[in-house]
């Protein structure tokens, strides 16, 4: 132990480079951990299921041109169309899709007026076969009867008498008790009352960046729109099968429409998180380099600073080092430099996280995750060290004989 | 000289290659990166209408419920209503106008075999091609006339002039659209201004529209609206119900030539508003604002977060590549040391020693900087294949980039040389004589 003063005082000799160094561990920490960071939450935002049987479902936009158009008698024959078509599980009518950016949210509030809280959430409007559609689990309640659906002309502004809300839904109107939402009535608009009877797991809305994603309703509703979808649930792996020949069927069948956009849910997901995933491939290959260059970094210094001191090394081990003990002499002194790089990174990497949190209003860093970027920075260090390290250890005792 | 420094330089780089790589190859990672993230920002936050954006001016009225603000911040919604951007029209208060919204239209070509297509429309009033200088190829916009008049007319951008009429100068014929006829007046070259300042509420990357028809059509029902709707107060049932609701859904632009058509223009507004709170509108307190594009585009955020804080990290990563080559040329200068103490005592002076290392630094730095355009431009592909259609256009290499790339990585690598050349300048030649 009394080596660790003497290799302190020959680090003192080259404060410039080991300074360097030190700054270089100290930055590489600082972006690793708030990269890392911010790649989990991504990633934790891109793992929430949607509630929907994703794999198995499609969509499609129906937009209506004909001036004389039967939205009533079109949409039971299309619906009827689609629920007859071999290896289609269940279709519907629904104003938006999960995930896409695109929908309709509303205030609900627990009681009536003008001023009251109120919490905001997506509106699915949709008729008696959207939980078989969507594969939503009902939790507590029931379906909606092929009597709640009513018919909704375009720009009607009134709400049908009863709704189904997702769970998250039900605790964030009764925080104490999820279950006790059922059966009770909220309104909408302010005023008008709607009953809750039914609670489904989840059921996410359609934008995933807003914090009230998990908090949807179903609204039993037929829509007149010139501008509607049908979503679609196939048997399992029948999807992509299924896919032109319904467009083809809707398309032919009446001809006052177009069918465009006919998309899997799958590729909503993917369009929906793909600034998420391209965020995180790239800050994965930032770090993944900058270990790289930090790392080379340490083992271009390590091998000129033994190039220097040959002689020294050779006159250490001609006086009885051993191969372990110079070794261990270029190990000892990575780890104070790294250890004045991690403590410098440590700040780096609050004070970054800190500009993060108040500029873009990102969560503040978990103190397990620097600790990680810590141990691994030591590691890297240590690693990059022990070839220039086994390097010196092979120079020849017979050098430090020899006069330059 | 300088050519026979170039030549030691060269000779040193190649002696020392593996060094010189690690080099090279730190600065041009840094200058990659730096220059992928820098590109991405720099054409996000891009003017799309230099000549004249300090003078077109976005209209903000905050007609918002009084219990909630709009935004978290204060500020009062992006859009208007129907009721307060129609005042406006009518009123015309300023130099030019323009109330707009964005719809979709169903196009029926002539012809059996002709299929029906969607297009993204634009309803707006006849000052939106002047204000906004669209280039036209045939034909102009329609005037104020056919605005008040409700006429049904047109105006096609190239590609759907293209696809209905094989590209041949329309003007004055007739088009299928959403069921009713419209006239064509005008056929735009190719425009697509990024970002599209004009109206980024549905997202400041979109492409522009493929047809513009006049705002009244809307009204008329003739064309079907889409973008954004916000609504805080319930309306009744109907669409003529809707009109008249609190929803805002309608962007206003105004065309103000001097500072003080705009303040004028802003004591307008300031009256319109008191006159609607003496009627029971506009609870909250006065909020209006005119934002000219630049402004605009920067209170919008149109540069992304994830773009800026991309940014950052890639000017931390350039410093830590110049750390790195800083550490480097210095363990190589230093290791130096016999060579320039000879040559200091065969009479090489501090001036001529400097010029020489700093030229050697460089010269890594322009190999740097040729390797950093490589991995930017590769950085960018890598970008345009992540992000697809989402960054269209927004992942070129321009002429400034490329040039400002090279000088970045010179002034960086000449500046990580300064304080190892000044080192080894610093060699004292007798010492370094002495254990030769």
């Amino acid at each position: 132990m009394q080596e660790l003063g003497l290799i302190f005082r020959a680090l003192l000799r080259n404060k410039v480079g080991a300074l360097l160094i030190s700054l270089q561990i100290a930055l590489t920490l600082t972006i690793m951990v708030n990269a890392i960071f911010m790649m989990q939450q991504r990633s934790e935002q891109m793992l929430r299921p949607s509630g929907l049987d994703e794999a198995n479902i499609f969509y499609l936009s129906n937009t209506v041109f004909a001036q004389d158009y039967n939205q009533q008698v079109y949409l039971e024959d299309d619906l009827a169309l689609l629920r007859q078509t071999d290896g289609v599980v269940d279709a519907i009518q629904i104003n938006a899709i999960p995930m896409s950016g695109g929908g309709w949210s509303m205030g609900l509030q627990t009681e009536a007026g003008e001023g009251k809280d109120s919490t905001g959430v997506a509106v699915y409007m949709v008729d008696d076969h959207a939980i078989n559609t969507m594969g939503l689990e009902l939790l507590a309640g029931e379906n909606f009867s092929q009597t709640d659906i009513e018919w909704r002309a375009s720009s009607q502004n009134n709400w049908p008498a009863k709704t189904i809300i997702t769970k998250a839904m039900a605790l964030a109107l009764f925080p104490d008790d999820w279950q006790s939402a059922l059966g009770q009535t909220a309104y909408i608009n302010q005023a008008e009352p709607m009953q809750i009877t039914g609670i489904v797991k989840s059921l996410q809305a359609p934008w995933n960046g807003w914090s009230g994603v998990e908090r949807s309703m179903l609204v039993p509703y037929k829509m007149e729109t010139t501008g509607g979808r049908f979503m679609i649930r196939t048997e399992a792996g029948r999807r992509d099968e299924l896919m032109p020949i319904i467009e083809k069927a809707l398309s032919e069948s009446n001809k006052g429409r177009i069918i465009r956009r006919v998309t899997t849910m799958d590729d909503t997901r993917e369009r929906s998180y793909r600034a998420h995933n391209a965020v995180n491939k790239i800050l994965t290959s930032v770090i993944a380099v900058l270990t790289l260059i930090t790392g080379f970094g340490i083992v271009g210094l390590a091998m000129f600073s033994i190039n220097r001191r040959t002689k020294q090394i050779g006159t250490r081990r001609a006086l009885g080092a051993t191969r372990g003990q110079i070794i261990s002499f270029f190990m000892i002194e990575n780890l104070m430099i790294s250890s004045f790089g991690v403590l410098l990174g440590v700040g780096g990497a609050i004070g970054l996280n800190i500009w993060l949190v108040s500029t873009f209003s990102m969560a503040p860093i978990t103190p397990g995750l620097i600790i990680m970027g810590v141990i691994v920075l030591y590691l890297v260090g240590q690693v990059a060290v022990l070839y220039p390290a086994r390097k010196a250890a092979k120079i020849s005792p017979a050098i430090a004989t020899r006069t330059a | 000289m300088f050519t026979y420094y170039l030549r030691l330089a060269w000779i040193s780089i190649i002696k020392h290659w593996g060094l010189s790589l690690v080099m090279i190859t730190a600065i041009g990672l840094g200058i990659g990166a730096s220059m992928t993230t820098v590109t991405v920002n720099y054409l996000m936050s891009a003017n799309p209408i230099p000549h004249k954006s300090s003078q077109l001016y976005n209209v903000q009225l905050d007609s918002w419920d009084v219990n909630e603000p709009y935004n978290d911040d204060g500020s009062p919604p992006e859009q208007l209503t129907y009721g307060d951007g129609t005042y406006l029209m009518n009123a015309k208060k300023a130099f030019r106008q323009n109330i707009q919204a964005q719809a979709n239209a169903v196009i029926e070509p002539e012809g059996d075999d002709a299929l029906p297509f969607m297009v993204t429309a634009r309803a707006n009033s006849a000052d939106f091609f002047t204000m906004f200088d669209v280039p036209f190829l045939y034909g102009s916009g329609w005037d104020a006339s056919s605005d008040d008049n409700k006429q049904q007319v047109v105006v096609l951008n190239n590609e759907t002039n293209q696809r209905v009429f094989g590209g041949e100068n329309s003007v004055g014929k007739n088009i299928k659209i959403g069921g009713n006829y419209f006239k064509v007046v005008g056929v735009i070259d190719y425009w697509d201004p990024k970002p599209r300042f004009y109206d980024i509420s549905t997202g400041a990357f979109n492409d522009s529209e493929e047809i513009f028809v006049p705002f009244s059509m809307i009204a008329e029902e003739k064309i079907g609206r889409s973008g954004n709707t916000n609504c805080w107060k319930p309306s009744g049932d109907g669409f003529q119900a809707f009109l008249n609701s609190e929803c805002v859904w309608l962007q206003f632009w105004v065309e103000l030539p001097n500072a003080q058509a705009k303040e004028e223009y802003m004591s307008f507004l300031g009256a319109y508003v008191e006159q609607q709170k003496a009627l029971g509108r506009f609870e909250r307190p006065i909020n209006n604002r005119l934002n000219n594009v630049m402004e605009w585009l920067e209170q919008q955020q149109v540069v992304a977060d994830d773009a800026i804080m991309m940014m950052t990290m890639s000017f931390m990563f350039l410093l830590v590549c110049l750390l790195n080559t800083v550490g480097l040329l210095l363990a190589k200068f230093i290791g130096k040391a016999p060579e320039i103490g000879l040559r200091q005592a065969l009479g090489a002076s501090r001036r001529t020693l400097f010029a020489q290392y700093i030229i050697e630094s460089a010269c890594i730095g322009i190999a740097g900087g040729l390797l950093g355009l490589v991995f930017a431009w590769l950085g960018l592909q890598g970008i345009a294949s992540l992000y697809g259609d989402m960054l269209k256009g927004l992942t070129g290499l321009d002429s400034t980039m490329i040039v400002s790339a090279i000088g970045l990585a010179i002034l960086t690598s000449i500046f990580a040389g300064l304080y190892p050349t000044w080192r080894a300048c610093n060699v004292q030649p007798s010492q370094q004589l002495k254990s030769q």
